[in-house]
């Protein structure tokens, strides 16, 4: 009965989802840095989810990833870390849309012209690149081969930065992203938090690229966030939320791309989607987010 | 909360203003504004559009700096983000999927201004809300997203969230605005409550002083630069109100209302004491 067709199919479905040799894989040095990083990267994306997603900083955040690739493929044209390039790129991007005008609909038109223009340089200076495609491609769909014991450190040390800068500023960033009427009157320096905060991202958003790609940088700064405020309104529990999906997401997706060989970040944002889908059910089920 | 030492045995006033004058560019908002509000005064704030009202809630909130005069908060110079002050905004709908419960909110009032995640003192400060919350009638709905809170209990909220910190003076800007008139009097009673209870002075901008006439013991009209500060029966009559404005007003008595006429009435004003920012406003 087997057409050829379903043959195909089966092929197809062989392909994503194997787990032949996967032990033997775990094993590798190589594989465990790829795991380590993004354990490392569910941990800070997880916890700034939530505030990009109340502060409705989605857009920014994609510029920002578009930046980083522009600088990612800058750094590789010139022979220089494409990590280095990558934090150059996203930082100035973060630093500018947080300095961003409060019109909602000047941030969303300035984010486009510049998000446009830094993913055309970008193609064009990949264009004009003689090494191997696969870098190239690596930018784009991240590759589980880019994370070496370099990569690791200057991972651990950016964790570390951005979860003691969140430990400090937690409260006060919470009070301007949700309340900033009443924080102002109160004190709160919301003006110098904001591009405070894009820096934070623009630093994760460069740490993500290398692993899950440009393109799908929103998957783990994103949907983590997004997921988590259908199922819950408390700021403490959406973070841990958050944290538990981008992990999954992201050391599942690892793991899964392994034996298959494919790009990791399909698989990350796959499972990102599906536990924004679950959370999203449970919410309208307790009616806690009604949908509008 | 302990105050400043009090000189030669009083306390300190809530709020006193002396000379104070602040300018847009040539324009002069109002200049040599004196005013000495006591402890558990409730001072509403009158006045056209424009006429400086919400600038004055900037100046006590260490916000707009004064071009000439000074202004002490408690007994100390006000400053941006000084303690023993609440502040409640007008009543404007949260958007409903804003990632806080009803006690989230409070609790920003308490600390929300203060760096480091605050684990020290978890157990006193969820005491303090309980009792914040509490005190508004709110604790049934302590854990509810605010976004699918009714305006009224929002605005009971942002009465609990101004007053967790047990402030010396609390600042309301319009804060009965777009409540319907069962609201109105929960949130003015529950404002007055907390001066007769804590001595907390109030300062209250409105643009309309009936909801809140019973409780008022003086009033600050401002009118182009010009201003009176008095009691009601001395500042809402004919006379006055005509030397302010320099036209003829006359101020009627209908049941236990004042009806102002021969004044363009100046509606609902939406100016907030701050613009709120992009990054959060939806």
């Amino acid at each position: 009965m087997n057409s050829p067709m379903d043959a195909t199919a089966n092929d197809v479905l062989g392909k994503l989802f194997s787990l032949d040799g996967t032990g033997d894989l775990l094993a590798q040095p190589f594989v465990r840095n790829a795991l380590l990083a993004a354990a490392l990267l569910g941990l800070v994306a997880g916890v700034l989810a939530p505030l990009i997603v109340a502060r409705g900083m989605g857009f920014a955040v994609h510029g920002t990833s578009e930046l980083a690739f522009t600088g990612g493929a800058a750094a590789l044209l010139l022979g220089v870390s494409v990590s280095v390039g990558a934090v150059a790129g996203s930082v100035l991007a973060g630093l500018v849309f947080g300095l961003l005008g409060l019109r909602q609909r000047e941030r969303d038109s300035v984010i486009g012209v510049v998000l446009a223009f830094g993913l055309g340089l970008g193609v064009l200076l990949l264009a004009l690149y003689p090494g191997r495609a696969s870098n190239k491609f690596g930018l784009l769909t991240g590759s589980i081969v880019s994370v070496d014991s370099t990569n690791l450190q200057v991972l651990v040390v950016v964790t570390i930065l951005v979860l003691a800068t969140m430990a400090v500023i937690y409260r006060p960033l919470l009070f301007a992203s949700t309340d900033p009427e009443v924080a102002v009157a109160r004190g709160v320096p919301v003006r110098l938090l904001s591009p405070l905060f894009a820096v934070l991202i623009a630093l994760v958003t460069a740490l993500a690229v290398p692993i899950v790609g440009a393109i799908l940088v929103l998957s783990v700064t994103i949907i983590p966030g997004a997921a988590a405020a259908r199922v819950t309104a408390s700021p403490v529990v959406a973070t841990v939320l958050a944290v538990v999906i981008a992990e999954v997401a992201l050391v599942g997706g690892t793991v899964l791309s392994l034996a298959p060989g494919l790009p990791i970040s399909g698989y990350v944002a796959t499972i990102a989607f599906l536990g924004y889908l679950v959370c999203r059910i449970i919410g309208r089920a307790r009616g806690q987010v009604r949908t509008g | 909360m302990t105050g400043p030492p009090p000189v030669d045995g009083r306390e300190p006033a809530a709020v006193t203003l002396r000379g104070a004058t602040v300018r847009f560019g040539a324009r002069t908002l109002w200049e040599e504004l004196d005013l000495e509000i006591p402890r558990g005064e409730f001072v509403a704030v009158l006045g056209p559009n424009g006429s400086g009202k919400t600038t004055l809630l900037r100046v006590l909130l260490g916000l707009q700096p004064l071009d000439a005069g000074e202004v002490l908060v408690d007994g100390h110079p006000a400053r941006r983000g000084g303690e023993g002050i609440g502040y409640v905004p007008q009543q404007k709908a949260l958007p409903e999927d804003l990632p806080l419960r009803a006690r989230d909110l409070v609790g920003l009032g308490l600390d929300g201004h203060h760096l480091g995640l605050g684990l020290r003192g978890r157990r006193e400060r969820n005491r303090r809300v309980d009792a914040a919350l509490d005190a508004v009638g709110a604790g049934r709905y302590a854990r509810s997203p605010v976004g699918r809170l009714s305006g009224g209990e929002q605005q009971r909220l942002r009465v609990a969230q101004a007053l967790v910190g047990d402030p010396r003076v609390l600042l309301c800007d319009e804060p009965l605005l777009s409540l319907d008139l069962a609201h109105q009097r929960t949130v003015s009673r529950l404002i007055d409550e907390r001066r007769r209870n804590a001595g907390t002075a109030v300062v209250f901008v409105t643009h309309e002083i009936n909801p809140v006439l019973p409780l008022v013991d003086r009033v600050l009209y401002l009118v182009d630069g010009r201003f009176r500060f008095g009691t009601p029966e001395e500042v809402m009559t004919s006379e006055t109100l005509s030397e302010l404005y320099r036209t003829d007003v006359e101020v009627l008595r209908v049941r236990e209302r004042l009806v102002v006429v021969g004044v363009e009435e100046s509606g609902h004003h939406h100016d907030a004491v701050v613009p709120a920012p992009g990054g959060a406003a939806r």
